[in-house]
């Protein structure tokens, strides 16, 4: 029965295997191939040390994402606590408001900002009105992490808010109820709780916005240019170079690797992970 | 002696439902109360009234002479055993216990002496380190128990503490429980629907119905002179007929005329009649005024209980002598078994 059992998962596991192995493996495989091995066939270690002069601008693209997590962090958290605790009736409406930007196109949405942004754009029109400005806001730094934070932070909110709707109520009443008062709750009792949708919270916003490319250049001119950018460059744009792409490429996949691991750590929780 | 808690003219209602009816409860210090009623009545609703996380719609909360209406519940010196536990998932039983302590920011060694005490006495020393969602339901329920008492509060409030163990456990956990408060001098407002219970521990028990407290006294007085035929049934198992006391002393039912004890009632008033099964015996057929067949006998223990049907009505009887199924037989009564009650509004 047991041996039965084990069988009837190995074979409904096996399309999901091949999809990982068509759709994962073979990509990662090339990848590697490409960074390591010139069109003549030659294994070398040059696109990786190529990879490294742009140290800057990995560096910024780090930095950037990480700040732009911290916001989307900092914003969904009360969001996401406020929201578990609604009447579950009006929570699924809150969630589609939270939800609705996202179904508007990506290219869009960020096209909407450099319209607000600009220096003829709506907000400096507005604030020129009571004699304010104009502020260079498009094309800086600060444009491209809110480009970040508005793009991603659904991806915030949402693993977070998965989390917190299952503490129980009586639960954060037994903290009251033990002296708590709602700033201590929520330090004591719903942070450790929802630790597992910080950490995937985190994730879902770090990956994509450190690997962002159009974002940057939309919103932050030519001058910040992000490794998303870069990588891009290396494959579509004039710089054509996919093997110093592919390097670039590796190098980010192991800094996002290295980056998270290092984070995992501060996740003492062995229960189930959140996936979304 | 004072009372700790006064509920006055406390009303609650959820979406127009009225759940608590402008209830009056007065409780007094170190005194084991117990708030006994069917699922639904408001039990849970006056506890959560009592720790704060719930304000009344109109009356008051008074706790040692002053209003508390407003007072949070982590500013009260009230703990509460919750009805579901409500334990922390992220910690282990010793944290669980300390968490309290550790709010109040007490020293470690205090923390560690309290905590162990605590394991003590609920019978958990040694599961220090294990996780909560790997104990069964009775040892959660110990484990909340502890979390609360370890705070040593003025007042406790405890949710059907003892649902989830087994008899024998409960029993133990009750001897328990009565123990801890009258050595820690604690008042514990005790809510269950487990009369047995409710006469056991309680100093003063208090019945509710539909959001009304029917009835508050000692368990003897309840027992013996319930307000009526509701108190009565609940409080025990009753047999209750409707009745017409014809005038003084004199009572009316199943098609006979019977002696009893009651006067004030008036004459020819409908009222509740109410007799306990223990109270009644079993007689030879001929000479009684009521006869039935007895439709089913069942050993309980230290009696039997046997159900006597008649043309209109089906009597409980307990006796510690079993009759035969199928036979007839006679019910017999004394006029001071007999209690008249008031039928109920409504
Ligand atoms: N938050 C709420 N919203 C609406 N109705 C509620 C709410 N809480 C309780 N009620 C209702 O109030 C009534 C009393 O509930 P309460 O929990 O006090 O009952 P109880 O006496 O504790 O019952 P039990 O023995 O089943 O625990 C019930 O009819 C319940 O449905
Ligand atoms: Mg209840």
């Amino acid at each position: 029965m047991k041996k039965n059992k084990g069988l009837i998962q190995k074979l409904t596991a096996a399309p999901y295997l091949v999809w990982m192995a068509v759709f994962v493996i073979v990509p990662l495989i090339m990848v590697a191939y490409f960074a390591f091995v010139t069109d003549g066939g030659e294994i070398t270690a040059e696109y990786i040390k190529e990879a490294g002069q742009y140290g800057g601008i990995f560096w910024r693209s780090v930095w950037m994402a990480a700040v732009a997590t911290v916001i989307c962090l900092i914003i969904s958290y009360p969001v996401a606590y406020i929201l578990s605790r609604m009447e579950v009736k009006i929570q699924s409406t809150m969630l589609m408001l939270v939800m609705l930007p996202m179904w508007m196109n990506f290219l869009l949405r960020t096209y909407a900002w450099m319209t607000l942004l600009g220096n003829e754009g709506v907000i400096n029109s507005l604030l020129g009105l009571i004699g304010l400005g104009p502020f260079k806001m498009l094309n800086t730094q600060g444009a491209v992490v809110l480009g970040m934070v508005y793009n991603y932070i659904p991806y915030m909110i949402l693993p977070l808010y998965s989390v917190m709707v299952k503490i129980d109520g009586s639960v954060l009443e037994a903290a009251q109820d033990l002296g708590c008062g709602r700033l201590k709750t929520v330090v004591r009792v719903v942070v450790p709780l929802s630790l597992p949708g910080i950490m995937s919270g985190i994730t879902m916003v770090f990956v994509p916005a450190i690997s962002t490319f159009v974002i940057s250049r939309m919103l932050g001119g030519g001058g910040n240019l992000l490794i998303g950018d870069l990588i891009e460059m290396q494959f579509l744009g004039n710089a054509y170079n996919p093997n110093l792409g592919a390097a670039i490429s590796l190098v980010l996949m192991v800094m996002v690797l290295i980056i998270m691991t290092v984070m995992r750590q501060f996740d003492t929780g062995d229960d189930e992970r959140v996936l979304l | 002696m004072e009372n700790i808690v006064s509920l006055n003219d406390v009303a609650v209602t959820f979406d127009g439902e009225t759940i608590l009816n402008k209830i009056n409860l007065d409780i007094r210090d170190k005194e084991f109360v117990t708030l006994l009623g069917p699922s639904g009545c408001g039990k849970t609703t006056t506890l959560r009234i009592i720790g704060g996380f719930l304000k009344p719609d109109s009356g008051d909360v008074m706790f040692e002479g002053k209003r508390i209406n407003d007072l949070p519940p982590y500013k009260r010196n009230v703990n509460t055993v919750f009805q579901k536990y409500a334990l922390f998932p992220h910690l282990n039983v010793f944290e669980n216990i300390a968490f309290g302590l550790r709010v109040k920011k007490l020293s470690e060694d205090e923390i560690k002496t309290r905590v162990g005490e605590m394991l003590k006495l609920v019978n958990l020393s040694g599961f220090e380190k294990r996780n909560i969602q790997n104990l069964s339901g009775g040892q959660q329920q110990r484990v909340a128990i502890a979390r609360a008492l370890v705070n040593r509060p003025k007042v406790l409030l405890l949710d059907e503490p003892l649902g989830a163990l087994d008899l024998k456990l409960r029993k133990e956990m009750q001897t328990e429980l009565k123990n801890m408060q009258q050595s820690l001098e604690i008042t514990f407002i005790y809510v269950t629907h487990d009369q047995e219970e409710a006469l056991t521990m309680s100093d003063t028990v208090v019945v509710m119905k539909d959001g009304n407290i029917l009835q508050v006294g000692a368990p003897v007085d309840i027992y013996n002179e319930p307000k009526n035929a509701f108190v009565a049934d609940f409080i025990g198992e009753s047999n209750i007929l409707d009745g017409i006391m014809l005038r003084d002393r004199l009572v009316q039912f199943c098609g006979h005329e019977f002696e009893c004890v009651d006067s004030g009632f008036g004459e020819n008033t409908f009222v509740d009649v109410v007799i306990r099964p223990e109270d009644i015996t079993l007689a030879p057929p001929e000479n009684q005024k009521i006869k039935g067949i007895v439709r089913s006998v069942t050993f309980k223990g230290v009696h039997y209980e046997m159900v006597v049907d008649t043309a209109d009505f089906s009597w409980l009887i307990h006796s510690t002598r079993a009759a035969q199924v199928d036979s007839e037989v006679g019910i017999s009564f004394g006029p001071d078994d007999i209690h008249i009650m008031h039928k109920m509004e409504g």
